[in-house]
């Protein structure tokens, strides 16, 4: 893959389409393995890290392997500039933390749907990445990808502690689901802290857009699993889904309420959002975040009618700074960027009302 | 009711909590719930989850039963990590610590996750060797029994199950 390609594509996920799309927008799969009888990743060399690489290499490159999901690109970190790392997170196919390092790699097919970080805090990070409302079949395909990889590599697993990880917290399963939801109406109504303070005690963490303490922009959360150990996968997935649909349920009855009961200033303020964002000359990341969920509230209540529903997930990843410089195909100040942003924005709108 | 945590105003926010299909209850007014959620519902930037951990292992680890049992000190054989080096990262270094830092690690398992036996998934290759030693074991103890209850034939066959096993193994 040339690597120009990363800030152009979108990615599988950004199409947004699928079951309960108008309230979840991602569904996602990552399993942590690693290689039996090597040291974890921070106790290799670079040597030894490119070992693990080379195993991997030839792990994706197995018919069974690309047969199912496609040919397989092992990026190096050694080689992408600082612009390529962040454009990867902001996509989320690499943990920021990742971003940060030297060396290691990733694996991507051409939707970006599959990417195996190599040498994080595991040798393997396995994650699926899927639209919408759909993470049983997300993890069907998980675990079909994991077993084709083991049909090459040989995992570090033991008896009691299951597949055995760098960090305490990810044993067992290995496994992390996690979704992201848009909860406009929940915040509007002030339940959501409420709803969302009480998933801990049913063994979820809730986090921002982009991970680990981040705030909740744009209204979205992702929900994941804390316990990797002691419950089957599918017992994992299980507990989160009947959540989700839980919260699902709550945030529809929300918009229903809303548009009963608010709908004059429900349709003033998505439509001023609308207004602003069709508009505006500059516009900062937060700003054009929080617009588009407004936007995104007023076309699933259908108080906004000319506007594709897929504008939120698409464009929440590009207008983000490295994103957005990528695809303009050259690096911007802070204020040149919320320039661009509000062009890239303004054009996007400007094509869908034709 | 009253809040739990202040005692004084109505409790209007109850959470239950589930560990170990236990369940308690957490009754709080609405102040208390928020500052609650604010607490453990968002990870903090600050916040050094590793750290965390690793203060989690410095907790006295005797266990009941085993006095005087601490894995101060030990050092695995394979990757050089000390216990030491784990309170500081918070990481295990390779396979066989799970087996050097085995009864340390017990509680902080036991206390991260509520359970400290793996019953998913087992790897297909990998767990090959584990799935023969469980039927192996299985059938050991199988043959035992029935010798003790004198069917001398049903454990003859148990033996020769067994043999096939272990020749199979090597
Ligand atoms: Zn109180
Ligand atoms: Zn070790």
């Amino acid at each position: 893959m040339a690597k120009h390609e990363l800030a152009k594509r979108a990615s599988k996920w950004m199409e947004g389409t699928g079951p309960q799309s108008d309230i979840v927008l991602t569904s996602r799969i990552r399993l942590a393995r690693n290689l039996k009888s090597i040291p974890f990743p921070h106790l290799l060399n670079d040597e030894g890290q490119k070992e693990v690489i080379d195993k991997v290499v030839q792990a994706v490159n197995t018919t069974t392997v690309t047969g199912t999901f496609g040919k397989m690109d092992m990026l190096l970190l050694e080689y992408l500039s600082p612009l390529e790392k962040q454009i990867l997170v902001e996509k989320h196919l690499i943990s920021p933390a990742f971003a940060e390092k030297k060396k290691g790699g990733v694996a991507l097919n051409a939707d970006e749907t599959v990417s195996i970080m190599v040498n994080e805090e595991d040798h393997l990070r396995v994650q699926l990445l899927m639209p919408a409302f759909q993470l049983e079949e997300t993890w069907k395909a998980a675990d079909i990808l994991d077993d084709a990889l083991e049909q090459t590599v040989d995992y570090a697993f033991h008896e009691e502690r299951g597949y055995l990880t760098a960090c305490p917290t990810n044993l067992g399963t290995g496994l992390r689901a996690s979704v992201m939801v848009h909860l406009p109406a929940l915040v509007l109504t002030k339940q959501a802290k409420k709803i969302l303070g009480s998933l801990p005690q049913l063994g979820l963490a809730v986090r921002g857009f982009y991970g680990e303490g981040s705030e909740a922009q744009g209204n979205l959360y992702q929900i994941s699993n804390q316990i990797t150990l002691g419950l089957t996968e599918e017992e994992i997935i299980n507990n989160i889904t009947l959540v989700v649909q839980q919260l699902i349920d709550q945030e529809r009855s929300a918009r229903n309420r809303l548009k009963e009961e608010l709908y004059h200033q429900i349709d003033d303020k998505v439509n001023r959002a609308y207004g602003i964002l069709a508009n505006a000359r500059i516009i900062s990341s937060e700003e054009a975040l929080k617009l588009l969920s407004d936007l995104r509230l007023g076309i699933d209540l259908g108080m906004i009618k000319d506007v594709d529903p897929q504008i939120l997930n698409e464009m929440i990843s590009f207008i983000q700074p490295g994103l957005l410089q990528g695809s303009q195909g050259k690096t911007m100040n802070a204020g040149e960027r919320d320039l661009t942003r509000a062009k890239v924005i303004r054009t996007k709108l400007a094509q869908q009302r034709r | 009711m009253l809040c739990d945590n202040c005692k004084q105003k109505e409790a209007n926010v109850h959470i239950t909590k589930i560990v170990n299909h236990e369940k308690t209850s957490i009754n709080l007014c609405e102040d208390c719930a928020r500052e609650y959620q604010e607490q453990i519902g968002f990870a903090q930037p600050t916040f050094s989850f590793h750290k965390f951990l690793a203060g989690l292992l410095e907790q006295p680890t005797m266990m009941p039963g085993k006095p005087g049992i601490s894995t101060e000190g030990t050092k695995c054989p394979k990757c050089g990590t000390t216990r030491q080096i784990f309170s500081q990262c918070g990481k295990l270094g390779c396979d066989q610590c799970f087996d050097t830092f085995a009864a340390g690690l017990s509680p902080l398992i036991k206390r991260v996750h509520g359970r400290e036996r793996h019953t998913g998934k087992v790897p297909k290759r990998s767990g090959q060797d584990i799935m023969l030693k469980k039927r192996l074991e299985n059938l050991k103890r199988k043959l035992q029994e029935l010798v003790i209850k004198e069917e001398f034939e049903e454990a003859a066959k148990v033996r020769d199950q067994i043999r096939e096993l272990e020749r199979g193994n090597c």
